[in-house]
């Protein structure tokens, strides 16, 4: 690993893979446990969709990545994770987050549960920051609210944080406009933190940072979820950035999981043709193929409330089927723990060429 | 050989109220894009891409040094500007917010044609002249996106109309500020697509501006690496993105996520400030080649903190503004 | 030529009144907002219809029939002024002045304010700044000793009154308007108005002016609320036209006459509560419109 730094306010170099972290543990109880989750929102015009059946687990020491794009359901899914969803947001299937079962505890409980055991990270930081309070009284704010540690202690403890995220201690006394995007974004999950949670959900986290920020931004999340044991679940539609910190990729589509697995086998070798077009989408540097060939799919992601019938992926898909048009595709597993939901998946993991042909 | 179609020489461009610290966004670059080009500008926030192709496009007034485009200096005034708005024309980074809400699809691609009068000048009608803009912007069939509002389209679909409002004044250079940066990912090489098919068929010449190697390598012939208002490497997308030679290409390159063969170098230290350019190369209180000691070993540590380098010429081959030995290597 | 070139055009426009109708209906649900509206329409019918309502002669002094002061008859359904002249018929014809001149000076206002609100807002040179700072001169100087040495030195006339009152308040709207079209200057269209060649007006009249429009539009209701009071003001204060009757004027010669102290509250209670209701109706509709155009475009984004 190269090391560009001897400052100590610099952010921790990128650790080793967290894949063999995970395989050394004895299976613990699942920090996160998604099953069967639906979640579809009422308006004047119908009932809407959003998600339409996700399984989704992350154990701690893991880091877990959502992939998707507007309208699959993402976000929708992020917010029931700590019952932020709209009031208007119909939730059916169970959702649990270090034991407890969100859906139905009690306020007391979820309020515990919210900051102090899983805290979220969003997207676009800028708006998310209160403009007129210094970012130190920002950060202590959870601590205040959530936690027991004593008045006197919090001015430590903010520092503690802003030393955890690279930032250095006088930032405190900033408003988020001196800040750069990349140090808010720094604010953020020091903001996460606060209450030492055990999870952390980050909702687009690098989107709209520059290229070097977001290797700062990512390389600090890895680091965390090492050295404190944490468990992550990154959502975002950038799959090369799950790809390189993540052990676990699950893609979705329309309200659905299409294809879930090590993160590095989902990026280089995707099952699914939506894994396939997302994965493509952001070129391998050096390989001549990708020269002059942008690959994309054409139309658009699909509106919820117009969802095509059948597979909704299908009006884009480049292998599509007739019967695509038809019948949902069933879920096959390509590989132990390799689930994808396209119909010319083999159940022995024969590849999709091979289906094609036959 | 007809030289270049835009030629920039000694581009400077300040900003600086009274009382504020004068801001060099642009510091002294040169630039040649020839005809039927795709060059992508790459650079992070504060490098000055986006200034230099504001400047470009007439949007900025340059402090010194020339713009030439197709041999003719750019015009100063507002009023001389407008023909050459014709042969120049932009497409932004958001597409929400580059529509104004309240035109319909073909007002927002007639703008255009209304300001420059071309329905006059030519035997088509305003509305034929807008559907083959829609149309060559990959919105078939045009007649049914005349009336839409722009929120009532996808991100796809208004970046398609910016680029039709784009196309309407034919124009021969479309410079292009991160153009599918706030899109979905699998829209993304569609538009990129469209942009190299306007090239094949219109013969377009493109100034792509992005943060985005991917893209770059995608869709550029050339690359320019940008650093705070300087070029610090250029070549063809080949030399630059499989033999980067300066180390801040080779940093940036490093750091993206799909790239395996690099060992990251994840770059500390303040972010480039405008106001605060440093001594001799600018790079050089960030730059890994002083930290892990190549510029020792070259005994060029001197240089790197006093001496300012020159800066680079773009008709010549793969260049880097360095002062190690290895990055002049033909 | 195809005539493709009209069909666009004239879509746009049923476009443009299919959304007014749906504009219209959002604000039909605000119950606040229609009731001012039909306070407004009764007021403005009651205006239009004066000379029906009660002939001209009722308000000529000369003509005036009744006793001095008497309280409400079945003659007089409110009374009699010290003329003898019906206050009914008074209330009726004050309402065409008070109404007129809060229009007039309202579209003055309207007109000055949101012509230097987007020129000050736009033009970022000397010109814009120039702009700015008189629109915050006037606003700071104080509306009834400005009003009052105006109309003494223009003479005292319905016109008059209206410009008075239209040069004095504009600045407020003007504030507003450059703080909107600051905001839209920033947007990414108006850049690309200028990439493709727009020059300064036209980027105002077409880019900028429509989408400040729905917040003049709210803006002007409130404006004519403050003008008629502003018109019932200097009325009181005599400085309106002697020749016509407001409820400004009658509040005037009811506090002259010794109304209040005689306790002829037919006299200076109905003009009063007239205005009153006239300004809450426009607040209302104000209101009610500014709901209306804000969660359209919130669901917009």
């Amino acid at each position: 690993m190269s090391e560009t730094t001897s400052d100590p306010t610099a952010p921790v170099a990128s650790p080793a893979p967290v894949s063999d972290f995970v395989k050394s543990e004895k299976p613990r109880e699942p920090l996160l446990e998604i099953e069967g989750l639906e979640v579809s929102y009422r308006t004047a015009s119908g009932e809407i969709p959003a998600v339409r059946g996700v399984d989704l687990t992350v154990h701690a020491g893991e880091s877990v990545g959502l992939a998707g794009e507007s309208g699959c359901g993402k976000s929708t899914l992020a917010s029931t994770i700590l019952r932020l969803q709209p009031s208007n947001a119909t939730v059916r299937g169970g959702i649990r987050v270090c034991g407890k079962d969100v859906r139905t505890i009690g306020w007391s409980d979820l309020r515990a549960l919210r900051w102090g055991q899983a805290a979220m990270v969003f997207q676009g930081a800028l708006h998310s920051l209160n403009p007129v309070q210094r970012i130190g009284d920002q950060i202590a704010e959870p601590i205040r609210i959530h936690d027991s540690t004593p008045a006197k202690g919090i001015p430590a403890r903010v520092r503690e944080l802003l030393n955890q995220v690279g930032l250095p201690a006088d930032r405190a006394q900033a408003f988020p406009h001196q800040l750069s995007g990349g140090q808010r974004q720094r604010v953020m999950i020091a903001m996460a933190l606060a209450c030492r949670p055990e999870l952390i959900v980050a909702d687009e986290p690098t989107t709209a940072l520059d290229v070097m920020v977001q290797a700062q931004v990512l390389s600090l999340l890895t680091g965390l979820v090492e050295e404190l044991g944490l468990g992550l679940l990154m959502i975002t539609h950038d799959l090369s950035v799950l790809g390189s910190t993540c052990s676990r990729i699950a893609v979705m589509y329309a309200g659905r999981v299409v294809e879930e697995g090590p993160a590095d086998e989902v990026f280089e070798h995707p099952q699914h043709p939506y894994s396939a077009a997302l994965s493509a989408a952001f070129p391998r540097i050096g390989d001549p193929a990708a020269r002059y060939a942008p690959a994309g799919l054409p139309g658009d992601p699909p509106n919820p409330q117009e969802l095509p019938s059948g597979c909704t992926f299908h009006p884009r898909c480049p292998v599509a089927l007739a019967r695509c048009s038809e019948y949902d595709p069933p879920i096959r597993m390509a590989e132990p723990n390799r689930p994808v939901a396209c119909v010319l998946v083999g159940e022995d993991g024969r590849d999709r060429s091979a289906a094609q042909s036959s | 050989m007809t030289g270049p179609l835009l030629r920039v020489r000694d581009l400077t461009v300040e900003f600086g109220a009274r009382g504020k610290p004068i801001a060099r966004a642009v510091d002294g670059v040169d630039l040649d894009v020839d005809a039927r080009e795709v060059v992508a500008v790459v650079g992070e926030s504060g490098s000055g891409k986006t200034t230099l192709a504001r400047t470009v496009l007439g949007l900025e007034r340059p402090t010194s040094g020339t713009i030439e485009f197709d041999r003719s200096p750019l015009p100063t005034t507002v009023r001389g500007l407008r023909p050459y708005r014709r042969r120049v024309q932009l497409v932004l980074q958001d597409p929400t917010g580059s529509l104004n809400p309240r035109q319909t699809v073909y007002e927002s691609v007639a703008e255009g044609l209304r300001i420059h009068r071309m329905v006059t000048r030519s035997t088509d009608s305003e509305s034929e002249q807008v559907s083959r803009a829609l149309t060559h912007a990959g919105l078939r069939p045009p007649e049914n996106f005349f009336l839409r509002y722009p929120h009532e389209l996808s991100g796809g679909q208004r970046q398609r109309v910016v680029i039709a409002g784009a196309l309407a004044l034919e124009p021969e250079l479309l410079v292009a500020d991160e153009p599918v940066s706030s899109l979905d990912a699998s829209i993304r090489g569609e538009i990129l697509a469209l942009l190299l098919r306007l090239r094949d068929e219109l013969g377009l010449t493109v100034l792509v501006i992005t943060h985005d190697l991917g893209l770059a390598w995608n869709i550029a012939d050339r690359i320019a690496v940008m650093y705070l208002g300087r070029l610090v490497e250029y070549g063809t997308a080949e030399q630059v993105l499989s033999e980067p030679r300066h180390p801040y290409t080779q940093a940036l390159l490093s750091v993206v996520p799909e790239m395996h063969e690099l060992e990251p170098t994840v770059l500390t230290g303040e972010p480039p400030d405008a106001t605060r350019i440093p001594d001799g190369c600018r790079f050089h209180p960030r730059c890994p080649a002083l930290r892990d000691g190549r510029a020792e070993n070259a005994a060029i540590t001197e240089a790197c903190r006093g001496k300012p380098l020159p800066v680079i010429n773009t008709t010549e081959g793969h260049v880097a503004a360095c002062w190690l030995p290895e990055t002049h290597v033909r | 030529m195809s005539d493709l070139t009209l069909t666009p055009r004239r879509l746009t426009w049923q476009r443009r009144r299919k959304s007014a109708g749906r504009t219209w209906s959002q604000f039909r649900r605000h119950r606040s907002g229609m009731i001012g509206l039909a306070i407004l329409v009764f007021f403005g019918l009651v205006a239009l219809l004066a000379p029906a309502l009660a002939p001209r002669s009722m308000i000529e002094v000369t003509e005036a029939t009744g006793g001095v002061l008497q309280p409400p008859s079945w003659e007089f359904p409110l009374g009699t002024d010290e003329n003898g002249r019906s206050v009914l018929a008074l209330l009726i014809w004050g309402a065409r002045v008070s109404l007129l001149v809060g229009l007039l000076a309202t579209a003055i206002s309207m007109f000055l304010g949101t012509l230097i609100g987007l020129a000050s807002g736009h033009y970022r040179n000397f010109f814009g700044a120039a702009l700015f700072r008189i629109t915050e001169w006037f606003l700071v100087v104080p509306f009834l000793p400005l009003a009052i040495v105006l109309a003494s030195l223009l003479g005292r006339s319905l016109l008059n009154v209206a410009f008075v009152i239209g040069v004095t308040s504009w600045p407020a709207t003007a504030l507003l308007i450059r703080a909107q079209t600051l905001s839209i200057e920033g947007r990414p269209y108006l850049e690309r108005a200028r990439a493709l060649g727009a020059g300064d007006w036209r980027q105002m009249s077409r880019h900028v002016l429509p989408n400040v429009m729905p917040m003049v539009f709210a803006n002007t209701t409130l404006t004519v609320a403050i003008a008629i009071l502003s018109e019932t003001t200097l009325s009181f204060l005599g400085l309106g036209d002697p020749l016509r009757v407001s409820w400004g004027s009658m509040l005037d010669d009811a506090f002259q006459t010794g109304a209040i102290t005689t306790g002829a509250w037919w006299y200076f209670l109905p003009p009063g509560i007239c205005v009153i209701l006239v300004v809450m109706s426009f607040t209302l509709i104000g209101q009610a419109l500014e709901e209306v155009y804000n969660p359209r475009l919130r669901d917009r984004t």
